[in-house]
Order: C-alpha cells, then sequence, then structure tokens
C-alpha cells in the first residue's frame, strides 16, 4: 500500500514538472545559433545533401566514433557474459521446427534486406538514412537468417574480420583527414565533387560504408552470442 | 484547437511515454517488462527532444527538391533544426547497447535461479 502511495507520489511530481515545462514552452520560429550555421553552410562546407549526416559524420565526427567504441564495448562485454563452456559449444538447440513459410521466405528476403541495407548506408549523405540504421536492417536479415534455422551457424571468422577491417579503415581515413585536409576526422579528403551525386561530401559515403558494415557486423555478433547462449541449458 | 500545433503534440507524447516508462519501472516484478519499460522511457526521451527541434511548416534538414519549394528558396528558412535530429541517432544507438546489455544480464539471471521475478532475486538484502 505505501508502495503504490510512494510510486503515485514520484509519477505525480513528474506530472507537475512536465506540466510547468509544457505551458512555459514556446515553440521556436527560427533557427538559432549552431544549427543556423549548419543550415546555412553546410551544403558548402560539408557537400552532403542530408544535413543530419553532415553533423553526424561531419561537425561531430568524434561522437560517431564514441558511438562506434560504444557498440564494440557492447558487443565484446556481451561476449565476455554469455561464454560458453567447450561442452555446451557443441550441443545442438532443441527447438521444434520452424514455419515452411519462414525458411521460404528467408532465402529470398534475406540477400533483398542485405542490398536494402547496404543501399542506404552509401546513400547516407543523400536520402535520409546512414550507417547505424543501413547496419540495423542487415542485422535484421541475420535475425530472419536466425529464426529460420536457430541452429544456423554464423561465420564467426567472417563477422570479426569485417568488423575490425571496417573500424580500423574508419581510424585510418580519419587520420588522413590529418595529412590532407583540415585535421581528425575531416572529411574533405578527395575534394567534395558534385552536390547530390553518390560519390560526393568528401569521404562520407566511405566511412559511412565503413560505419555499417562494423555496426552491422556487430549487432550480428551480439544476435550470434544470444542464439548461442540458448544450448546452455 | 488552434494553439495545438504538431511540436506540441509530439512534446505531450514524450511527456506520457516518460511517464508511463517510469510507472513501469517502479511498479513492475518480471525483469523482461521492466526492461520493455526502460525501452518506452527511452522512446520517450528521444521524442521529446526531436520535438525540441521542431519548427512549424518546416521540412526535413535535407537540401532536396522540397527545399527549393520551400520559403525564398532559402535552406535557413525550410528545414527544423538538424541538431537534435542528429543527437537523437547517438541516443538510439547507445540505448541500443544498453538494451542488448539489460537482455544479456537478464538472461544470465535466468539461468541461475530459473525464474525473472525480481522479488526472488533478494540475496543482497538484508
Amino acid at each position: 500500500m505505501i508502495k503504490n502511495f510512494l510510486i503515485a507520489l514520484v509519477l505525480a511530481s513528474f506530472v507537475f514538472m512536465f506540466y510547468n515545462l509544457y505551458i512555459t514552452y514556446e515553440p521556436k520560429t527560427e533557427l538559432s545559433g549552431i544549427a543556423a550555421h549548419y543550415a546555412e553552410n553546410g551544403g558548402k562546407e560539408v557537400g552532403a545533401a542530408n544535413l543530419v549526416t553532415a553533423v553526424v559524420v561531419a561537425y561531430r565526427g568524434f561522437d560517431t566514433l564514441g558511438e562506434v567504441t560504444i557498440l564494440f564495448l557492447t558487443a565484446s562485454i556481451i561476449g565476455f557474459f554469455l561464454k560458453l563452456s567447450k561442452k555446451d559449444e557443441e550441443r545442438v538447440i532443441v527447438h521444434h521446427g520452424t514455419s515452411e513459410l519462414l525458411v521460404t521466405a528467408s532465402q529470398i528476403l534475406i540477400p533483398i534486406i542485405f542490398l536494402f541495407g547496404a543501399y542506404v548506408f552509401m546513400n547516407g549523405h543523400l536520402t535520409p538514412g546512414g550507417g547505424f540504421q543501413g547496419g540495423a536492417i542487415i542485422a535484421s536479415g541475420v535475425v530472419l537468417m536466425i529464426m529460420a534455422n536457430p541452429n544456423h551457424e554464423i561465420n564467426h571468422h567472417a563477422i570479426l574480420w569485417i568488423e575490425s577491417v571496417s573500424g580500423i579503415s574508419f581510424i585510418i581515413v580519419g587520420l588522413l583527414g590529418i595529412a590532407l585536409a583540415g585535421g581528425f576526422l575531416d572529411m574533405r579528403i578527395f575534394g567534395l565533387g558534385e552536390f547530390g551525386d553518390l560519390f560526393s561530401a568528401g569521404a562520407i559515403p566511405i566511412i559511412y560504408s565503413f560505419i555499417g558494415l562494423k555496426v552491422g557486423a556487430e549487432i550480428s555478433n551480439i544476435l550470434n552470442k544470444y542464439q548461442k547462449s540458448q544450448k546452455e541449458s | 484547437m488552434e494553439n495545438l500545433d504538431l511540436g506540441k503534440v509530439s512534446l505531450i507524447i514524450g511527456f506520457a511515454l516518460i511517464i508511463i516508462g517510469f510507472w513501469g519501472l517502479l511498479s513492475q516484478k518480471n525483469i523482461i517488462k521492466i526492461i520493455v519499460s526502460f525501452t518506452i522511457l527511452e522512446t520517450g526521451v528521444n521524442i521529446l527532444i526531436v520535438s525540441l527541434g521542431y519548427l512549424k511548416g518546416r521540412t526535413a534538414p535535407i537540401i532536396d527538391a522540397s527545399v527549393e519549394q520551400g520559403a525564398d528558396h532559402n535552406v535557413l528558412n525550410s528545414i527544423v533544426d538538424p541538431v537534435p535530429q542528429a543527437l537523437v541517432l547517438t541516443a538510439i544507438v547507445i540505448g541500443f547497447g544498453v538494451t542488448a546489455l539489460l537482455l544479456a544480464y537478464a538472461m544470465k539471471l535466468f539461468r541461475a535461479k530459473r525464474t525473472l521475478e525480481i522479488n526472488q532475486f533478494n540475496d543482497l538484502k538484508w
């Protein structure tokens, strides 16, 4: 009883706080400060049509590096945490068979899902998309693969190699920025190209492809760990 | 209804989701339900941040034909704020990582006690 009362008290104080925030909220009418700078000069300075990508990859490149690091950290903690013993590793997952529909659909859909993921991360500077979104789409194809066959062995070495190589390439392209452009993670290393083309905006399509591959590999790695931990009885 | 524009509606949805999320975190006993409440709370915060960058009658921050048709053919006067959207992208990725970790812990806890009821995990209680 006292517990319900305390919960109600906490929620009521939140409602009170949010209500005060809401009634004093004044909608903005124009871009201010740094957003105005990005809107005005983003197209010229970075060359990306998608200004969110320009902010995420070029203006706030360190942020993206941090995000990729956090994902890597998550994948490695889960790998450490859900590690199986040698005996469990050789077991098979007991299941009651999967639907015929799921198996057939997965054979047709998985290549298309992977292709769509690659499209999304390569066009991150032109369309609403990017490395993280594309990587998540690729991982959803991996989910379908595991659901169609719970004992499907994902190639662990391929995932590790894709992840390491794309992570290192991201850093190398960032370091090239020091030599060829303004500084670390400066994307203007090859010139900006024609505004709105696939190969424009300096190194953004390349960087976003590496990020997409890395995120896809990392999420697939996490999924693989979850899948394998079902072997543990 | 006149002063209830899209920005305010999304603000209300964000606040409502945050309160629902807190209620779930505080009152639910099942660990999976707690994790779901956590993701609802996180979604509410993300909607809130995006809605702060909303500007009435403007388009997405992508420079293309829809911006050319906007007011004065000027990027400055026809797009919403790109900065909160970029920040939310970071927040979503971090939220994904935290949720994945929570689920791994839930898996381990279930292996240890064969239950997900949080009342059963009283080893550190005195």
